[in-house]
């Protein structure tokens, strides 16, 4: 089996091509550079994404947040119910840790709040 | 008397003035029209950004956050809050904020960074009722993402322009129904990674060659009525289709902010709608510098960092020692390829041109002539609108140059 | 109880209302929408007629050239922006030369005065731009522009200055008659009143009914228009019609007062009196005629386009009628009915007072206003003493129009109060621009939502259902 994908690595989006035997991945084209390969093998097998959002402070002040690594796609909604009853506290600098354990990632402030 | 005044602290703003500060200049002022430094990148929360720059993905907040630290590491003075209301071409600034009211700095240079703005709902003409609930997408992210409110719930989006896009995840994200994403063209504006992850991750259809026909609903939006268009862009009665959503959000384009150009006597190049710029940045006016999206809009961030170091180099030495040119070639293109910039070459030296093509061609080579005789050539497998191209050109090849040709060759 | 009731605060309510307060009379204003100007005036063509149009003779023509000559001293009190840019109706053919010369005949019955025909070299020195083929016009000195919404918003503001009351979201549901007067309903409300004006608009023949007056009816006929941006603004300088046609004055083109360039209207009798639908072929009429008038108009360059429904008498002249003692319609007050209204206020106090009404000049009676605009027109050393005194005023929230923060709240805190973005547009100019709101909406929302005491939510575009934000985001836990 073949499937074509988009790699979301970075702005470039190579055209991937992956061959596919039942799951596993026998080659990957298309990619420009190596992380395009690893994308597309994690795509096929355990797709996994970065989630940004923002939390709501106990204040009412909205600060950006994200996983500070990609979890798992299908996660990404359990993820955000997480992060929206997230209440942190003011201040919040950039990198704090708001939520520290959640499918293998923590989520952190990507802005500073006072 | 100010050396440097840079007139926006966006992304644009923040890196020209550290490149200045690291070329030897110490007498500078940004002015920033909100509240904090970042510029629109204060409400990019998504990733993405910095992968050139810094080789890891970060959020626009982060992105911005790391020039901040540096602009207040070298004590770069700013003032947040001001907005700059005149520019002379004698390089007199006009400006307001609370504190000092109304004031007027004379500099030595300017570099203009102030980055573009929306194409708004009014310029497109859409027929219908004028309800509430029609917003930029840009509009939405900042209700969405600054503000913390939902513009609605269920949503369609006109344009498919990287905000667009974004904003159909995050939208989706917080809750929302985004019913569909209609584009005018025949391929969207927006980046293939934003595509597949903003929108064939959540199963929300990307209508090409549609538009936004009609609106309805008296007080707030009740539905759009969509259709597909013929090859003239016109649409084809015979599909169209009423979409019930509450929200429409329009991602149609952006346009550089150019009225603080314009008062300048700056000219204006009719293609970017930014100024006319050499390799240095430099406007025809003596001292005025641009680049970020004010010159052009770039799709990357880390590319209007790369753009704005020049300026910010190139005004510093304009600072200290003049501007000393030893050429004037004038960059023309060809049609296919629309603009480019810089605009025109002042001075032998190896140069990157920027450039964006007017439609979807694929197996392409990109060739520059100087004076006719052909002094670059280079193939592609594919150029689209929505991507800014680059070349470099050596400077050794542009002796006495007075004319540059960028031509599109269709293999 | 009182004296008057206004019912309707367009124009020619707003008019009446500020004429009426100069009176010792206890006036009230009733309006069925959010906010002032919210039907015909806030859609049309902005244009004070110098009067050549209507028939010789009729209230058309009496109050178009009474009105047009004392407009600019209602403006100056009112603060108001007013330009005496003249008109110029131009011709294309033989046919239109004739019927140049009949209006040039007709507006000199009226009492026009100064109107003289152009022939084409004179037309082209006057509007460089205009079209190679037209090749005469008819020239009006008198004719001028005016912001319709902020004339209304501005005597709305000074008949409150001077003791009247206004209450929107008022929308009148029954009208019965008292020994004294009469009772206003709405569904909520009630206000008694020994006398009524109505000034309803496209309403005024519903309101009229409603006490038993069936004697005319209003259909509204759709005019849509496109406005370009200011760079546009001096591509003409006078107001340029066609030679008329039975369906009107056909597409004009003409420089705002704010320096915008406005084209349309287009003219469509309609029977809905809520379809304010702009359609794709009215564009693309607008866009052609324009082009016909005037060379190089650039329509990429349009900032908005919008439509107005235009309130059409039954009769064919304006319906000023008093069906009972005490009740007094002002109705099918089309064009020329901006141009009219201060003459038509008159004639309504002067019907009053003819009706044993008792109308008393009230000794403090005050009939100017502060310019809406003042801080805008400001010089820059006014503006930094009024910015020391407040600093809000040194804030710029909306970037293109350059509107201060100062200006929005004093368009939230000054009479009639702007309750929703659209009238804070009106009153400030923020978000008329040319990204339209896109930066700042999200600002002023905040600023309503602070100075009104209410919730994101609960603020609106243009009243009850307009809304701009549904819900906190986080909610969806």
């Amino acid at each position: 089996m073949e499937r074509n994908l988009t790699c979301i690595v970075c702005p470039m989006g190579c055209s991937l091509k992956v061959e596919l035997d039942g799951g596993e991945v026998k080659s990957v084209s298309g990619n420009t550079c190596p992380r395009g390969e690893v994308y597309a093998r994690t795509e096929c097998t355990n797709p996994m994404r970065t989630v940004t959002s923002t939390v709501r402070c106990s204040d009412g002040t909205v600060v950006a947040v994200k996983t500070d690594k990609p979890i798992p796609k299908d996660k990404v909604f359990d993820c955000m119910k997480a992060i929206n009853n997230a209440n942190p506290d003011l201040p919040i600098k950039i990198g704090c840790v708001i939520i520290d354990k959640i499918y293998g990632a923590k989520v952190i402030a990507t802005q500073n709040a006072e | 008397m100010t050396d440097l005044v840079i007139i926006g602290g966006g992304p644009a703003g923040m890196s020209a003035a550290i490149a200045a500060y690291e070329s030897g200049i110490r007498d500078i002022l940004i002015l920033e029209r909100d509240v904090k430094l970042g510029g629109i990148l204060q409400q990019c929360i998504h990733n993405g950004f910095g992968l050139h720059k810094f080789g890891e993905e970060l959020t626009g907040p982060e992105y911005a956050w790391r020039y901040e630290e540096k602009v207040r590491e070298y004590g770069i003075l700013f003032k947040t809050g001001t907005m700059v209301l005149d520019i002379t071409k004698d390089k007199i600034i006009t400006a307001t904020n609370e504190e000092d009211g109304i004031f007027t700095i004379q500099a030595k240079a300017i570099i203009l960074a102030m980055g573009c703005r929306e194409r708004s709902k009014g310029a497109l003409n859409i027929a219908g009722s004028r309800p509430a609930g029609i917003f930029s997408a840009g509009t939405a992210q900042k209700f969405v993402n600054m503000k913390g409110y939902m513009p609605g719930k269920s949503v369609v989006i006109l344009g498919s322009g990287d905000i667009g896009l974004i904003m159909a995840r995050r939208m989706t994200l917080e809750g929302a129904e985004v019913k569909a994403v209609c584009e005018l063209m025949p391929y969207s504006g927006g980046l293939a990674r934003n595509i597949e992850q903003c929108l064939n991750d959540f199963n929300i259809p990307l209508k090409l060659s549609h538009t936004v026909v009609e609106i309805h609903g008296k007080e707030r939006l009740e539905g759009v009525t969509i259709a597909q268009v013929d090859e003239n862009r016109k649409p084809i009665d015979s599909t169209r289709e009423f979409i019930a959503c509450d929200t429409l959000l329009l991602s149609v384009g952006l346009i550089p902010e150019n009225e603080l150009t314009k008062a300048a006597e700056v000219e204006l190049d009719r293609i970017t709608n930014g100024a006319v710029v050499d390799q240095d940045r430099q406007t025809e006016k003596e001292g005025i510098f641009a680049c970020g999206n004010v010159l052009h809009v770039h799709d990357l961030v880390d590319f209007v960092s790369e753009e704005a170091e020049i300026a910010g180099k190139s005004a510093a030495s304009y600072i200290k020692s003049g501007t000393q040119n030893d050429m004037n070639a004038v960059i023309k293109t060809d049609g296919k390829i629309r603009y480019s910039v810089p605009q025109r070459i002042t001075t032998k030296k190896d140069i990157t041109v920027y450039f964006r093509v007017s439609d979807v061609f694929k197996n392409v080579k990109i060739n520059v002539y100087k004076d006719g005789e052909q002094i670059y050539s280079k193939k592609k497998i594919k150029v689209a609108p929505g991507e800014m191209e680059s070349i470099k050109l050596a400077g050794e090849k542009l002796d006495d140059a007075k004319e540059l040709y960028l031509e599109l060759e269709v293999l | 109880m009182y004296d008057v009731s206004v019912i309707g605060a367009g124009v020619v309510g707003a008019m009446v209302a500020r004429k009426l307060s100069s009176y010792s009379l206890k006036v009230c204003i009733l309006e069925s929408e959010n906010d002032v100007a919210m039907g015909a005036t806030r859609a049309n063509s902005a244009i004070v007629h110098a009067g050549f149009d209507a028939k010789e003779g009729s209230l058309k023509a009496k109050l178009n050239v009474k009105g047009s000559e004392m407009m600019e001293k209602v403006a100056s009190e009112l603060g108001v922006k007013y330009k005496k840019n003249g008109s110029l109706v131009i011709g294309f053919n033989e046919e239109d030369k004739n019927m140049l010369s009949e209006l040039l005949v007709r507006g000199n019955e009226n009492g026009v005065k100064d109107l003289r025909l152009l022939d084409k070299d004179e037309l082209k020195a006057l509007e460089p731009n205009i079209s190679n083929n037209a090749i005469c016009a008819l020239y009006a000195p008198t004719g001028a522009i005016i912001c319709p919404y902020e004339l209304t918003i501005a005597a709305v503001g000074n008949a409150m200055d001077n003791g009247a009351e206004l209450k929107c979201n008022f929308k009148v549901t029954a009208i019965d008659k008292t020994d004294d007067g009469y009772e206003i309903k709405s569904e909520t409300e009630a206000v008694k009143s020994r006398c009524v004006i109505n000034c309803a608009g496209l309403y005024s023949d519903k309101i009229a009914a409603m006490i038993g007056d069936e004697s005319f009816s209003v259909h509204p006929r759709k005019g849509e228009y496109i406005l370009l941006d200011k760079e546009c603004g001096c591509i003409v300088s006078h107001t340029i019609f066609r030679t008329p046609s039975k369906m009107g004055k056909g597409i004009l083109v003409s420089p705002t007062v704010d320096g915008n360039l406005l084209t349309g209207p287009t003219s469509v009798d309609m029977e809905d009196k809520e379809n304010k639908a702009t359609a794709a072929d009215g564009f693309a009429k607008i866009i052609k005629e324009t082009y016909e008038n005037v060379e190089g108009v650039p329509f990429n360059k349009t900032i908005t386009s919008f439509c107005g429904l235009r309130a059409v008498g039954s009769t064919g002249d304006f319906i000023i009628t008093s069906p009972e003692k005490g009740f007094i319609n002002a109705a099918g007050i089309e064009s020329p009915g901006l141009s009219a209204s201060p003459a038509i206020a008159e004639y309504i106090a002067d019907m009053l007072k003819d009706q044993g009404f008792e109308l008393n000049e009230k000794a403090d009676f005050n009939p100017k206003r502060k310019p809406m605009h003042y801080f805008r027109e400001a010089s820059i050393e006014e503006k930094n003493k009024i910015i020391k005194k407040d600093k809000s005023f040194g804030k710029i929230v909306c970037r293109c129009e350059g509107v201060t923060e100062g200006e929005i709240l004093e368009a939230i805190r000054t009479n009639p109060k702007a309750r929703d973005l659209d009238g804070v547009k009106r009153r400030t100019r923020a978000q008329m621009g040319r990204c339209q709101g896109g930066f700042c909406s999200p600002y002023i929302v905040e600023l309503l939502a602070k100075e009104m005491n209410i919730t994101y939510e609960d603020v609106t575009k243009f009243g009850a259902g307009s809304y701009i934000n549904c819900s906190k985001t986080k909610e969806d836990k």
